[in-house]
């Protein structure tokens, strides 16, 4: 089992030098200067002493090759150094927006499985029937909707029924306060945005715990429990469940990852200090180590993520380890 | 004793086309419905002039924000321009963009996918890994660090969108091609000494066409989606262009609560838009392989 | 009695009702103390160096925890004149207007509680006017008519000019000439990039990356009796939906930039004698500018078909329902004495009144020129209200004169970026000052201005700008200007004024003692705002 494991954490490897070495070039590629972006942006000329300070002082004067590899030294040792924007250390920028990131993840997670799971066993169990198709067209729903358009309507939907039932029109808070600072104060704030992204996520798990469980219900041993009679929910419950919940852990884990960073647009309409937000702003700013780190974050909780999942299923499924 | 003749040598009669097609609609409803509104959409967009009466770009202050109404079918958004007319046209856009990326991304990840089967080896390994790189990426990452690098613009948005889809459609189509490639004909093929391109284009290729066209249908949906959102937060499609995300973007919150319309109705659009793609892409993947795991 | 004592005696008297009646109506609502006040922010400042920065996302909310030398005057902010701040009087110009004296306030401190002295001034302004090597400061060229900043004693700043200027004592005024204390610049000159210490009526308490920036009341301020506040958080909020919300949902009382009239109908209609609404003409202009090194636009009369095709009479009437413009004007602020009367506006290109007259002769110029079937890219910035609003509204005007045009938008980093290396065709441009100064104002149509981005020579306009600048009759001013105008937007087209742009600043009531004025950089120390709850 621990030489599985070492053996996956050292294919993590590659990908995490990949993704170094692919967002480097990606943003050298941006066209522009940070530093005339910086100090020209009133409009209006800029001293060349200043602007040829300004490189030597964020290192975009070095060689490519010599900027490479203080990235990933960088990278190695923890230290990812200082916004090229605003000159504070990336880890203080980063860290309160991290916290709601991954607030927002943890309670779409929650939303969506809670959602997902209950729809799609009902769904298998009852293929092909109307609350199948319901559910089916329900959860395409959840993927066609766009989750921007669905936030819009959440507030709008908040301002007139505020405006209806109490008479004065409510808005949740735009400023974050961390959930044990004053929880009440924070829920009323993530609850919609998780709602809308939540919904989205469901509609991706419930397909797959559709189908996972249509798969497994079609297995001989399910077939046996039924024939011996067992009562249809025991053999839900006992025996599909479990090993349909395989493959929808994976769909949820994947997912999660991408809602670490791929929030850009609901964070947009809601107003999130999230890391969604840092990321547009840091690529328009062209902030390159700002962004770099972002990349690299959102790439480790996605290899880091998907490593879990081995992991679980290998622990699952021996049959796994021997591959 | 009489010989009763079977004629076992005749092939039983093919079904005809519409055949096939009814029996389709009877086993999958929804995705029937599917298909039906993207070839409504796609007709709407094709003849977007026929169908519509006003001009999609002309300011018209005089009839700013209009509630539906007989003459503005939809409403008007803030600078008067006909609301129905520009999602008509919007769709010329929506339906440009996701078909160009869907296609060009698919068929890069079908060649990708399936070159990466049939070599394996370290070639293999090496096209996953660069694969599994980009997609770490979050789809809407990889295309804001193109737009930033490009620019705005719709063909530039096509090539944004196109880009994530690549390794995604690559790694579906890989997985049933690994599949083939393990069928002895494939060594049969080999055996008889065809030429890896005749082995490819003839025996693989066809066999990899249904994942192929549902990861196509599907990314068409997707595309739709990300364009919308790109050209939600300005880095798109431009004005005064007709796009749904930017109709979205111009007005949709600001009047959202005065002028309900300009909010609702373009959402409505990409919400049907990309509804139909994945109904009729989930019904032509039960229909093609009810196994074939997506 | 004697004559002399009695007139004296009734003019005191007369004094006393004067000034009882003045201060009456101020006395009916005496400001309460106490209230932490919430505002939104379009945007975020990249530091917190106001020498180095020029967007008001640093005024907003980094004015108040700092000082100036002098001031727009906070009680009556739109009237152009200047009190001080730190000094203890407005000084008269010396040695024939080019030497200024000024005496620093005793008793200053700053919030760590070293007390503030000329000497923190004097090197405050050396850095503005005479950065040292590795400092950026914005605003040097304002300043280019100052020779030497020196320290007298310790209580006294002496300015010597080169030249006597009307531009100088404005450009002392403007906000951002943050007082910095010595002590901090000398141990580390970029300090204030990241921190902030200074001796305004805010103290600085936290900032929270991304989110906001919050400030306290200074207990030791040295005007008498403020700050009102007991506090201030400035939130940033960069979607402008989401501000008016915030100011709907009482998440924040104001927002200090500006909102499109349909958000102030909204709010209005919403909330009633809950929000009061300021509004008055604003010191910023939208502008088009074409790339004059750029073929077809070093044709004049494809510069002047492109300003001819615009309906700026019936945009004025159109557009400012939807976007933050309104004013039709020259190169000028609209209602300032030297601006340019209706009669005489409406002879210049693109403001005649017949507009199909005038699109007529556009398109008579274009096929002269040899372009019927003009087609470019508009460069754009990507910030709605009213960029890219007016830039819809301007593709559609050209379109009616046969002109075919696709927008660039890019974010404003990019944005500048392409203005200064020139590649674009045409592109959107603006003119935001603060303190209403039209002399100094006008500086940016210059063909070798900093802001200038036309890309064409023209030493005409230079000497125009210049005998304008040095002559002091109001009447000589008003004709150069004039001239000056006529060859900027009419003869050559080199730039051309879309519209002027509309203040509207829609702010909870219980939020009082805030005035107006025509910059949205002006007034923000929050030094006489009070709370009434």
């Amino acid at each position: 089992m621990y030489i599985y494991v070492f053996k996956r954490v050292l294919l993590m490897i590659p990908t995490l030098f990949g993704a170094a070495v692919l967002v480097f070039l990606l943003m050298r590629l941006i066209p522009g200067d940070i530093c005339v972006l910086r100090l020209a942006s009133g409009g209006g000329g800029v001293d060349p002493q200043v602007l040829r300070n300004c490189r030597a002082e964020i290192g975009t004067d070095q060689p490519m090759a010599v900027q490479f590899l203080r990235f990933i030294k960088g990278l190695v040792t923890f230290d990812f150094g200082k916004s090229m924007w605003t000159g504070r250390p990336i880890v203080e920028e980063v860290g309160l927006r991290f916290q709601l990131s991954l607030q927002v993840a943890i309670m779409a997670t929650i939303t969506a499985v809670l959602l997902a799971i209950p729809l799609g066993i009902i769904s298998a169990v009852k293929q092909n029937t109307w609350i199948d198709y319901v559910v089916r067209a329900f959860s395409i729903a959840g993927v066609a909707v766009p989750s921007f358009w669905l936030g819009i309507l959440i507030i709008l939907g908040i301002l007139i029924t505020s405006k209806a039932w109490f008479g004065m029109p409510w808005m949740p808070p735009i400023t974050y306060v961390p959930i044990w600072v004053d929880p009440i104060h924070n829920l009323s704030m993530l609850i919609w945005p998780a709602l809308a992204t939540g919904y989205r996520y469901s509609a991706v798990a419930t397909r797959m715990t559709r189908s996972a469980m249509l798969e497994v219900l079609r297995e001989d041993y399910v077939r046996t429990a039924r024939a011996k009679g067992v009562f249809q929910k025991l053999v839900v419950r006992r025996h599909a469940l479990r090993n349909a919940l395989l493959p929808v852990i994976t769909i949820i884990g994947i997912e999660f990852a991408f809602l670490m960073g791929g929030l850009v647009v609901t964070e947009q309409v809601f107003n999130l200090n999230g890391l969604g937000k840092l990321f547009v702003e840091s690529v328009s700013n062209q902030d390159y180590n700002m962004t770099q780190a972002l990349v690299m974050l959102v790439v480790a909780i996605f290899a880091f993520t998907n490593l879990t999942i081995d992991i679980l299923y290998a622990w699952l499924d021996p049959r796994i380890r021997y591959n | 004793m009489a010989i009763i003749s079977h004629p076992v040598d005749q092939a039983p009669p093919r079904p005809s086309r519409s055949a096939v097609l009814w029996q389709f609609c009877r086993q999958n409803p929804l995705g029937a419905a599917g298909g039906f509104v993207v070839i409504v959409m796609i007709f709407m967009a094709a003849f977007a002039d026929l169908v519509t009466i006003h001009d999609p770009t002309r300011n018209n202050f005089g009839a700013m924000l209009e509630a539906p109404g007989r003459e503005y079918w939809l409403g008007t958004d803030q600078f008067g321009r006909d609301l129905y007319t520009r999602i008509v046209y919007g769709a010329r856009t929506a339906l440009m963009v996701g078909f160009i990326s869907a296609f060009i991304g698919g068929t890069l990840g079908l060649v990708l996918g399936v070159a990466s089967a049939y070599f394996g080896g370290r070639f293999d390994l090496m096209l996953q890994g660069v694969m599994d790189v980009l997609m770490a990426f979050p789809l809407i990452i990889l295309a804001l660090a193109v737009v930033a690098i490009f620019g705005t613009g719709t063909a530039n948005v096509i090539i944004a969108i196109t880009i994530p889809f690549i390794p995604r459609c690559a790694r579906v189509v890989r997985s049933s091609a690994l599949a083939v490639r393990e069928t002895p004909y494939i060594d049969a093929a080999r055996a008889c000494g065809f030429s890896h391109a005749r082995i490819v284009m003839r025996h693989m290729v066809p066999n990899v066409f249904a994942p192929y066209l549902v990861v196509m249908t599907a990314a068409v949906g997707q595309a739709i989606l990300l364009e919308a959102s790109l050209s939600f937060l300005g880095l798109g499609v431009q004005e005064p262009v007709p796009a749904w995300g930017l109709m979205l973007r111009g007005g949709a919150q600001e009047y959202a609560e005065s002028a309900p319309w300009v909010a609702i109705y373009p959402g409505i659009a990409i919400s049907l838009a990309v509804f139909g793609f994945n109904l009729f892409g989930d019904a032509l993947r039960d229909w093609l392989d009810p196994k074939m795991k997506v | 009695m004697k004559t002399s004592n009695w007139k004296s005696t009734l003019s005191v008297l007369a004094g006393v009702v004067a000034v009882s009646a003045w201060t009456l109506p101020a006395q009916a609502e005496s400001p309460k103390k106490g209230g932490v006040l919430k505002f939104v922010v379009p945007d975020e400042p990249p530091s917190f160096d106001g020498h180095k920065e020029t967007t008001f996302a640093l005024i907003h909310p980094i004015a108040p925890f700092y000082s100036t030398l002098i001031r727009a005057n906070p009680e009556d902010p739109a009237k152009n004149e200047f009190v001080c701040d730190l000094c203890t009087e407005m000084p008269k110009a010396a040695d024939g207007g080019k030497t200024f004296t000024f005496k620093i306030r005793k008793g200053v401190k700053f919030h760590d509680g070293t007390p503030l002295t000329a000497k923190d001034v004097h090197t405050s302004f050396q850095r503005i006017i005479f950065p040292p090597q590795g400092i950026s400061s914005a605003r040097k060229e304002q300043f280019g008519m100052v020779e030497s900043v020196t320290l007298a004693d310790d209580e006294t700043v002496v300015f010597k000019l080169k030249y006597p200027s009307g531009a100088f004592i404005p450009a002392l005024a403007n906000p951002f000439n943050f007082v910095y204390a010595k002590a901090k610049l000398d141990a580390d000159p970029r300090w204030h990039e990241k921190n902030v210490m200074g001796s305004g009526p805010f103290v600085f308490d936290s900032r929270e990356a991304g989110a906001l920036v919050r400030g306290k009341r200074n207990p030791n301020y040295y005007h008498e009796g403020k700050p009102y506040l007991d506090g201030f958080e400035a939130i940033f909020a960069k979607t402008q939906p989401l501000r008016v919300q915030a100011i709907r949902g009482d998440q924040a009382a104001a927002e200090f930039r500006g909102l499109p009239p349909k958000s102030r109908d909204d709010l209005v209609a919403a909330l009633g004698k809950d929000i009061t609404v300021q509004e008055m003409d604003w010191n910023c202009v939208l502008l088009v500018t074409p790339n004059s090194k750029k073929k077809p636009f070093d044709d004049v009369r494809v510069r002047r078909a492109l300003t001819l095709s615009v309906d700026r009479w019936g945009g004025s009437r159109d557009l400012s329902k939807i976007a933050v413009v309104r004013a039709v004007g020259g190169l000028v602020f609209p209602g300032h004495a030297l601006a340019t009367p209706k009669e005489e506006l409406e002879k210049l290109a693109g403001y005649w009144p017949d507009i199909n007259k005038s699109r007529a002769e556009a398109k008579r110029l274009l096929k002269e020129a040899g372009h019927p079937d003009l087609k470019f890219t508009l460069s754009n910035r990507g910030v709605d209200q009213p960029y890219t609003i007016v830039g819809t509204w301007l593709i559609d005007q050209w379109k009616q004169v046969g002109i075919t045009v696709d927008q660039k938008v890019e974010a404003t980093g990019p944005f500048y970026a392409s203005l200064d290396s020139g590649n674009f065709d045409v592109t959107m441009d603006f003119n935001c000052q603060s303190i209403v100064n039209p002399l100094s104002d006008t500086s940016k149509f210059l063909p070798n201005d900093g802001a200038q981005y036309g890309k064409f020579e023209d030493p005409e306009l230079n000497k125009m700008y210049e005998a304008m600048n040095r002559t002091g009759d109001e009447a000589e001013q008003k004709k150069l200007m004039r001239a000056y105008e006529k060859r900027v937007l009419d003869e050559q087209a080199y730039n051309h004024i879309t519209l002027w742009w509309y203040r509207i600043i829609a702010h909870r009531s219980y939020m009082k003692g805030w005035k107006i004025t025509p910059s949205h950089y002006l007034n923000q120390d929050l030094s006489v705002v009070w709370i009434d709850k």
